[in-house]
């Protein structure tokens, strides 16, 4: 099957702190840190969208590969907030990476999980043999609305694989895909709407750890294989504390899922939660750890993949910008009137 | 501000990728692309070139009064860059640190402005300090 020849992260530069959104609406910050996990998440700058998060994470994903861009052959973007309504990010990703115009591309949604998605429709047509390359983008710059729990973890960022099947190239290999999709109106956002509504404690059960566990089951049988056959496991984070309780429901350690969780470090990316768990799980993997990725987007559905690092993954980290560096550089913290102010909530008069 | 759309179709690739244009006889580079060489005239051909997006601070500025498309975003920093494949080239400063003549500097990819709320969004390179 296809695999991964190269990946890319994106992080903005700002945060702010769980603390600070507690100060605004007089919460108790340590009970809300303790609950979610999670003490500062990430705010995309003025000039930020998820856009330019996709080409920044696709440029490095193409980088790191070491490919032509011009042999991609398809640019598909996962993200529940896309600059146009009407005007895919997938054609501006697809230009500022140079791929040329001999290639398909599209916008996907599906709350948290149109990255995985991405990679996904990129893996049917490499393996189709319908094109060389493919480039799969999760990105988001995810909406809370004001006061509400989600305003604490919804952040910006992205990820981006190059997927491919040259044996050469491969620096993980993906052995194995299922998906767990139903009907569940656990989250949502209207057209025009600027914030998501959710079903408060109806995300949990039967939404996130529902369809996880099912995705995963599903994936376990399919390939014969148990929880202890996997170095790495990445759970999809909408804070800090879900995807830990998924893993123990599931018979994986905390040790398995700790390298792979980001959430506490920058918050709920959203499409490209999973992506920037997995990235940060391949920086540190040695060839032949086998590695399980489990995403869940909202309304709702979970992508499940077994993937095999490959000897290649050394001889590439030169070109490689790792995950804890994009959530390191120049972090700048911002107060909550700066906040709102990135999130375009106030203008000038 | 609405600009044409043709306008903004055709400079999307020097916009989004830093790509001018050299001269086959001299080898001096030009940003933006130029028709003729400004030292070999006529008698030369130019070539696409993408510029690597490295170079230093040649000179900045802090606006603080802007133009009617940059409202939201003042006060920020305009600066002259020397790219190290030679010619100068303005662009915004990203926020961050602070801007030092001769501090190095790599090109991102950004929101310049955008035509209102119904409008096109045009993204272009910017600067950041390294």
């Amino acid at each position: 099957m296809s695999g991964i020849l190269g990946y890319g992260v994106y992080i903005p530069a700002y945060r702010i702190k769980t603390e600070e959104i507690a100060r605004v609406w007089q919460d108790d910050a340590s009970s809300i840190e303790g609950s979610l996990h999670m003490k500062e998440k990430s705010v995309p700058g003025n000039d930020e969208d998820t856009a330019t998060i996709s080409v920044e994470a696709a440029r490095r994903a193409v980088y790191h590969s070491g490919i032509d861009p011009k042999e991609i052959g398809a640019v598909y973007v996962g993200s529940e907030s896309h600059p146009y309504a009407v005007k895919p990010t997938a054609t501006i990703v697809a230009e500022a990476i140079e791929a040329g115009n001999d290639l398909t591309a599209a916008d996907l949604e599906f709350a948290c999980k149109a990255g995985t998605a991405a990679i996904q429709m990129a893996m049917g047509l490499v393996d189709s043999g319908m094109i060389k390359y493919g480039v799969a983008v999760g990105s988001d710059t995810s909406q809370g609305r004001p006061g509400d729990a989600l305003e604490y973890t919804a952040s910006a960022g992205g990820g981006a694989f190059v997927i491919g099947k040259r044996k050469e190239e491969v620096i993980a290999e993906i052995l194995k895909t299922v998906s767990y999709t139903s009907d569940t109106p656990d989250f949502w956002r209207r057209e025009g709407a600027s914030f998501p509504s959710h079903g408060g404690r109806f995300t949990g059960d039967p939404s996130y750890f529902r369809h996880i566990a099912n995705a995963t089951t599903m994936l376990l049988d399919a390939t014969g294989t148990t929880p202890k056959d996997f170095a790495y496991a990445v759970f999809h984070q909408p804070n800090g504390k879900f995807p830990l309780a998924v893993a123990k429901q599931l018979g994986f350690t905390e040790e398995q899922v700790r390298p792979g969780l980001i959430t506490p470090l920058i918050g709920n990316t959203y499409s490209g939660c999973s992506l920037i768990g997995l990235a940060a799980v391949l920086d540190i993997a040695r060839p032949g750890d086998k590695i399980l990725v489990t995403s869940f987007g909202s309304g709702a559905g979970s992508d499940s993949f077994a993937i095999e690092v490959t000897p290649n993954i050394e001889s590439k980290r030169q070109r490689l910008v790792r995950v804890s560096d994009a959530i390191n550089r120049n972090k700048v913290y911002v107060d909550y009137a700066m906040y709102l102010k990135h999130r375009n909530s106030i203008r000038k008069w | 501000m609405e600009r044409g759309v043709a306008k903004t179709w055709r400079s999307a690739n020097a916009r989004y990728n830093l790509t001018g244009v050299q001269c086959t006889n001299c080898k001096t580079a030009y940003f933006p692309p130029r028709m003729v060489c400004a030292k070999c005239g006529r008698d030369t051909k130019m070539v696409e070139k993408k510029f690597s997006g490295r170079g230093v601070i040649y000179s900045y500025t802090r606006i603080f009064v802007p133009p009617h498309d940059f409202t939201e975003e003042a006060p920020y920093t305009v600066a002259i860059i020397r790219l190290e494949e030679g010619p100068l080239v303005e662009g915004h400063l990203v926020d961050g640190k602070k801007p030092e003549i001769g501090a190095s500097v790599r090109a991102v990819f950004r929101r310049m402005y955008t035509e209102g709320s119904e409008g096109l969004i045009h993204y272009h390179f910017k600067f950041e300090i390294v």
